[in-house]
């Protein structure tokens, strides 16, 4: 008994040895933007990683600075990123939803198409989508770049989502159907609320995508009013990067901060699946 | 006995809406006759354009009378007007198709007494038995026209001589000029060399990439999700910030950390006594250092999938391999393995090719330097995406760039789907429960 005992002492310390290692390797970079941000001065490097004065003047330029927009800039970002999560993950559901539960004629194929479509060089096209939204008259505007982003939303996610619906037991909705459920109550009553953890996965990558997209943002926003974050970012970075840095990183940690909070108030959801308990329940 | 159904077949054909509106299906009638209306309307003024702009790419460019400069045809818009309608003018057929076939379908019902269903009763069977078509028609759209439509355009560019400097619209026309890139891309040393160079390094990159990342990611959550392990939730949140922070910040700071002069890291390594290394200047560094950067960006990404994935395995699937005696390690091979490899193996596939055009994890931290001299317009660690960039968006050779998109996309697609075809959750989709 006492040889097992030793045994799980000695993976649990080796276990969390490594996790320690991967928790700094993890944090590091991320830590050293935010201190960044805080260090005096507009170098981007320093001999301590712990400055020795701390400031919050490149915040405060941020929103001050005539050059940088940064509130106006955040504002679009947010709309865009919110409004193409919604009506990506909209389309993303209905595609996984209909693939993975019913069987009709062409299926394989739309399948298959997703699929292929899927793997096709996206910059490839992103000339074409420029010469379309010209032809709308949609350049310089946020709709475009909604559109764009949630129309391709269900090539990259249906088949995660597929994935999962698949995992969810077919014997719910036969249940449901016997006593007299339509598909539509079979969807939103049975299979909305099992996809939760996959609901906000599917959520959490259609908002990062816009938030931190910036080459086609680059392409298609051409008024410094209209840009978004990324744009307004990396135009900061790569036009004068020893300079600017330390604003660079305010920037950044302002950037990082939405995204990690939503992650930590959802995390509970994406991890305690619903699904394990349902079929016996 | 076939009185209703030719004739409800005959005037559906003659115009949409009426082999309905003879069934007495009035409500569906009118709207068919609405898009049947619609339709006319907009190919009677489009579609004669379309089809000489999609032949001749136009034939006058810009030119000056008495001294002035004349706008002339613009090759590319002129294409991308013809594209548009030519699909409008293949959904409009659809319809026109469907609406025969529901006329003639509903005739032949009547004939055998059935009577014709009411414009509610036509919902509530698209409802029950069309539900996933109409579920699929919404997003069906959206990658028509987003997706595939520039796709096709594309593709139409790789036939044309659409390059800077002598036919980049609106000085110049394009033409077609059919196999012509094709053949200077597989022929001609410089563009072969360069292509056949970046091929084989896109593909070492994707597979170690995509290796990397998921087994790095499968790793970290069993780690975390070992029993006796505390504060699981903890060392969750500590592990997903990389995933949390903006690939262009965390890859733009990389590129910082990583300069082989200044940067922190070599910096550390001065500390050490040990000298520090060209990371991002010396092509094998450069190569090793995308692909390591590229673990911290997407082991996270990994991790919280297959930690979803692992929630949805039943407690009883364990339950019962520790009744068999099964040892730890035996029930990881034997029930957690397949499982998540089960709910995974499409996602692998599409982080593959993913992999395979992740432009940002080159553009941001190497911009796909250091320069390799005998490349046309290409350095070491350029993937093909990034190569597609900088001949797009540096050299405007729009026709070269096309060819190569089309014949690197041909390659993965068939390796993929093949590979697709093999795995397990395409074969048995329907045996897991």
């Amino acid at each position: 008994m006492s040889g097992m005992k030793m045994k799980k002492t000695i993976r649990l310390t080796l276990s969390y040895i490594v996790l320690v290692l991967l928790a700094v390797t993890a944090v590091y970079p991320a830590l050293w933007v935010v201190l960044g941000s805080l260090r005096p001065g507009k170098s981007l490097y320093s001999k301590t990683l712990i400055p020795e004065h701390f400031t919050l003047d490149h915040y405060k330029e941020l929103f001050t600075s005539n050059t940088i927009l940064f509130g106006q800039w955040y504002m679009n970002t947010l709309k865009i990123a919110v409004c193409s999560m919604l009506i990506g993950v909209l389309l993303t559901l209905l595609t996984s939803y209909a693939v993975s539960r019913f069987r009709f004629r062409g299926r394989q194929t739309a399948l298959s198409t997703i699929l292929i479509l899927g793997m096709f060089p996206g910059f490839m096209s992103m000339i074409a989508i420029y010469l379309l939204l010209k032809e709308f008259h949609l350049l310089d505007t946020h709709l475009a770049l909604i559109i764009v982003y949630a129309a391709g939303a269900p090539l990259g996610g249906t088949f995660i989502a597929k994935g999962f619906l698949d995992t969810i037991p077919r014997t719910l909705d036969e249940a449901a159907k016997i006593d007299g459920a339509s598909n539509m109550m079979i969807f939103t009553r049975i299979i909305l609320p099992l996809s939760k953890p996959m609901l906000t996965y599917m959520a959490l990558t259609q908002f990062v995508g816009p938030w931190v997209d910036f080459i086609f943002a680059r392409l298609v926003l051409r008024t410094k009013e209209n840009w978004t974050l990324a744009v307004g970012l990396y135009d900061m970075v790569s036009s004068n990067q020893n300079t600017n840095f330390t604003v660079f990183s305010a920037g950044a940690v302002l950037i990082a901060i939405p995204i990690t909070v939503l992650f930590m108030f959802l995390q509970r959801l994406l991890v305690d699946g619903l699904t394990s308990g349902a079929s016996k329940g | 006995m076939d009185r209703h159904r030719n004739k409800a077949t005959v005037l559906s054909i003659i115009s949409m809406g009426l082999g309905q509106i003879y069934n007495c299906q009035f409500i569906k009638g009118i709207l068919y006759l609405l898009v049947e209306a619609a339709g006319i309307f907009y190919f009677s003024s489009t579609l004669g354009r379309a089809l000489w702009g999609i032949t001749t790419l136009g034939e006058t460019a810009r030119h000056k009378v008495h001294g002035k400069f004349v706008n002339g045809d613009h090759s590319i818009y002129l294409l991308v007007q013809s594209l548009i309608t030519l699909i409008f003018l293949a959904i409009f057929i659809l319809i026109y198709v469907i609406n025969v076939r529901d006329a003639r379908k509903t005739a032949a019902e009547r004939e055998k007494g059935i009577p014709p269903h009411n414009f509610k009763r036509s919902l509530r069977y698209l409802m029950d038995y069309k539900f996933a078509q109409a579920f699929l028609a919404l997003p069906a759209v959206g990658i028509l026209f987003f997706t595939i439509m520039p796709i096709i355009f594309m593709i139409l560019l790789a036939f044309t001589n659409y390059s800077s400097p002598d036919h980049i619209p609106p000085a110049k026309l394009v033409d077609w000029v059919g196999f012509q890139t094709f053949r200077d891309l597989v022929a001609l040393k410089s563009w072969s060399h360069t292509f056949f160079g970046v091929l084989i390094w896109t593909i070492i990159w994707a597979v170690l990439s995509t290796v990397t990342t998921y087994f790095g990611g499968l790793l970290v959550a069993l780690l975390i999700n070992q029993q006796g392990i505390k504060f699981k939730g903890f060392w969750r949140t500590i592990l997903i910030i990389p995933y949390a922070i903006p690939q262009l910040i965390s890859l733009l700071v990389m590129r910082n950390m990583f300069n082989g002069q200044f940067g922190p890291i070599n910096q550390y390594l001065g500390y050490f006594g040990l000298k520090g290394l060209p990371w991002l200047t010396d092509p094998f560094w450069a190569k090793v250092t995308v692909i390591v950067v590229n673990m911290w960006v997407g082991i996270p990404v990994s991790m919280i999938l297959i930690m979803g994935v692992l929630t949805t395995i039943p407690r009883d699937m364990y339950e019962a391999a520790e009744v068999d005696g099964a040892t730890g390690f035996q029930k990881f091979r034997i029930v957690t393995l397949p499982m998540i490899l089960f709910s995974t193996a499409p996602t692998l596939i599409m982080q593959f090719a993913g992999n395979i055009n992740n432009f940002n994890a080159i553009f941001l931290l190497t911009n796909g330097n250091p320069v390799v001299g005998d490349y046309q317009y290409a350095g070491a660690t350029d993937l093909l995406v990034t190569w597609l960039y900088k001949l797009t968006l540096d050299q405007n050779k729009y026709n070269m760039a096309s060819a190569v998109g089309i014949i690197i996309f041909l390659i993965i697609a068939s390796f993929s789907i093949y590979n697709y075809r093999r795995t397990k959750s395409f074969k048995e989709e329907d045996m897991i429960q």
